[in-house]
């Protein structure tokens, strides 16, 4: 069973804004039904760009209902200069969070404001734009680099949570592959892990890997950790904040820290914890 | 809330009678059963007891019966002593529409050398015969195919298929977790080599399983060690459910006749109910060769998730075969083979029944479902 926040399901048991409104001044509709969700937002606009009202349908999962739901609740009473600027982000944090694999539901309303906001002024969807790389979602290349860009996207698996590429028949996985390297600049796949590195540049790579995978992560928790050592293909760390008193810690530091280590620099290594 | 289960496929309650006769063996008779002392040796014989049990249910004698960990591990058990006892034989078969634990370790077995041939199932779910029998070759180490299906209910001939696999003196093993308990199952009118059991799908706790081993059959222990199970399994045995299983064995002899009698006609009147009262509603597989306590039904233009979770709030337990329930985003892989459209496949849930339901279940949930594919199918943008 999915964790759903009482946000999300309160959206879904009692989804606000539901049918479809006639003349409306912008409609945009997402997905189909081969893909398993779908929304058609309709928008009302007044004479000073304000959206004066905002209804949905959607077909698909309770989070892709919730999400539609609490798009609407965002945007009514606000201009369309302002509802531009609304992040996938925004609709899951507006809802409480969404399980991860969950984000494209999020994703999905964003993009219907998206495009009833550009039938509004008339312009052509941009989502024509780029080549499809995951046929089974239609998904361009062009969609994947963004959302890759926008949320800080790593992996295969991570595209797949938040646009569906490549959640179908996976021949795709190589292109997706590809685009993540290249908007991220540094390659993290297995197949391009460095090999028989100097201890100079396992250090250096300790050091890189803990700045910019591990730390940024434990922060989310109020924790730290602190490169302290480097000897026999050991790393000596000490954890900080929430981490040095937190029971799980050694739970983290072996599964997350000297997994993550391992993956990005070296598979030979270990991590271990320097006590005071 | 009350509960009203109808997710029997997925896992059953613990029988009381069962629990009943498991709780000594958790307190007062801990004894191990291979000690040497009536202690322990008591402990001993109620295992055999329980294995008597488990091979009355199937018409197996005792010695053909091992237990084991689960239905995937019985699975796991019979598929690796098959591909062992050949280890030149290079080309295993399965069908298309198995369980994870046999579809997945097929799959892993691809990737380590192995010639996979998956064999089809048509529109209602049947197996393609003629496919499995034109595709049996000199190299094939294994046949293994379920006997019913857990998302759809269908009956698969599996009688008639090992006799053809025997004459071709290839191992053939089935997944019969789903068949055993709701149909009588005779091994001894069948050529079938080996056969897994799961305790849980049959009132007994989850956590306990069974494989029935024809005796003749080449094995291989899959976990090594001591000289439990006759050598089959290492390991102490987990006495207390096995005693639960031998007891829940028991139970489901007893209760076949209910099964087909009762369960089958609280299933007919859901589904049929179901059909009458909500437009665009339609049956999954073939209604002639299925289990008495299943069905799958598919309602256009609404998604799984969002009507188990409606079902939910009113303490209605069932599954969907929906992509959004299991966190992938394909169908269910079942319905997929059979070709039942992306349109159908999203909205599809499964009943499963069982003895403790009763008729004012029945009446309940066809009471409740309509408004709430209506309530959800007022919200989608494809009905109009």
């Amino acid at each position: 069973m999915w964790e759903y926040t009482e946000k999300v399901k309160d959206h879904f048991l009692n989804p606000r804004n539901v049918g479809v409104i006639e003349n409306a001044d912008g409609v945009g509709e997402v997905g189909s039904l081969a893909c398993g969700d779908a929304l058609k937002l309709t928008l009302k606009i007044d004479g000073d760009k304000r959206i004066s009202d905002a209804k949905f349908q959607t077909f698909g999962c309770a989070s892709a209902i919730a999400s539609s739901s609490a798009l609407t609740e965002m945007i009514k009473g606000i201009t369309i200069d302002e509802a531009e600027k609304i992040t996938n982000n925004d609709i899951a944090e507006y809802l409480g969070g969404l399980p991860k694999e969950k984000m494209h539901c999020s994703v999905m309303g964003r993009d219907a404001l998206e495009k009833a906001i550009a039938d509004y002024r008339g312009e052509p969807g941009k989502e024509v734009d780029g080549e499809i790389v995951c046929e089974c979602f239609g998904v361009t290349d062009l969609e994947i680099q963004r959302a890759v860009k926008e949320n800080n996207l790593k992996t295969i698996e991570d595209v797949t949570d938040y646009v569906k590429a490549g959640g179908g028949c996976e021949s795709c996985h190589d292109k997706i592959q590809e685009i993540i390297e290249s908007v991220n600049g540094t390659p993290v796949t297995e197949k391009t892990r460095p090999s028989g590195l100097t201890n100079i540049q396992k250090i250096r790579l300790i050091e890189e890997t803990l700045e910019r995978e591990i730390k940024p992560e434990l922060k989310k928790d109020g924790g730290g950790i602190e490169f302290i050592d480097f000897a026999d293909n050991t790393v000596f760390v000490k954890l900080r904040g929430t981490c040095s008193t937190c029971s799980a810690s050694q739970v983290t530091l072996k599964h997350y820290v000297e997994t993550r280590i391992k993956e990005l620099v070296s598979p030979e290594l270990v991590v271990e914890e320097v006590k005071q | 809330m009350k509960t009203i289960y109808v997710d029997n496929n997925a896992t059953t309650r613990v029988a009381p009678e069962v629990l009943e006769v498991m709780l000594p063996y958790l307190s007062e008779f801990y004894g191990n059963p291979s000690s040497m002392h009536s202690f322990g040796g008591k402990v001993a014989h109620k295992i055999e007891e329980a294995r008597a049990k488990v091979a009355s249910l199937i018409n197996a004698s005792p010695d053909e019966i091992m237990f084991t960990s689960c239905g995937t591990e019985s699975d796991s058990t019979a598929i690796h002593a098959a591909i062992s006892s050949v280890p030149d034989k290079k080309h295993i078969i399965t069908s298309r529409v198995e369980h994870p634990a046999v579809k997945n370790l097929f799959e892993h077995l691809s990737k380590k050398g192995y010639r996979v041939t998956f064999v089809p199932v048509d529109r209602k779910g049947m197996l393609d015969l003629d496919y499995l029998y034109n595709n049996l070759t000199d190299d094939t180490a294994i046949v293994s195919i379920m006997w019913a299906n857990n998302e759809t209910g269908m009956i698969f001939p599996i009688e008639e298929i090992s006799q053809v696999i025997k004459k071709k003196r290839i191992v053939f093993h089935t997944d019969a977790v789903q068949a055993v308990g709701k149909m009588p199952i005779d091994v001894s009118k069948s050529e079938i080599d080996m056969l897994s059991i799961s305790g849980h799908k049959i009132h007994a706790p989850k956590g306990i399983g069974a494989l029935y081993v024809r005796k003749g059959t080449r094995f291989s222990p899959f976990l090594i060690g001591g000289h439990q199970e006759g050598g089959r399994r290492g390991g102490t045995e987990n006495v207390v459910y096995i005693i639960g299983l031998g007891k829940a064995s028991e139970l489901a002899a007893n209760h076949m006749g209910e099964m087909i009698t009762h369960v089958g006609k609280l299933r007919d009147k859901l589904e049929n109910e179901l059909l009458k009262r909500i437009p665009n509603a339609m049956i999954n597989g073939d209604t002639e060769n299925r289990l008495p306590n299943t069905t799958s039904v598919s309602f256009e233009y609404v998604e799984g998730e969002s009507i188990l979770l409606m079902m939910n709030e009113l303490g209605i337990c069932a599954s969907s075969g929906s992509a959004c329930t299991s966190g992938s985003l394909e169908p269910s892989h079942v319905l997929r083979a059979m070709g039942v459209p992306f349109t159908a496949a999203h909205g599809s849930i499964r009943f499963s029944l069982g003895i403790y339901n009763t008729e004012e279940e029945i009446d309940f949930i066809v009471e409740k479902l309509p408004p709430i594919i209506e309530n959800l199918r007022n919200m989608s943008p494809f009905w109009k």
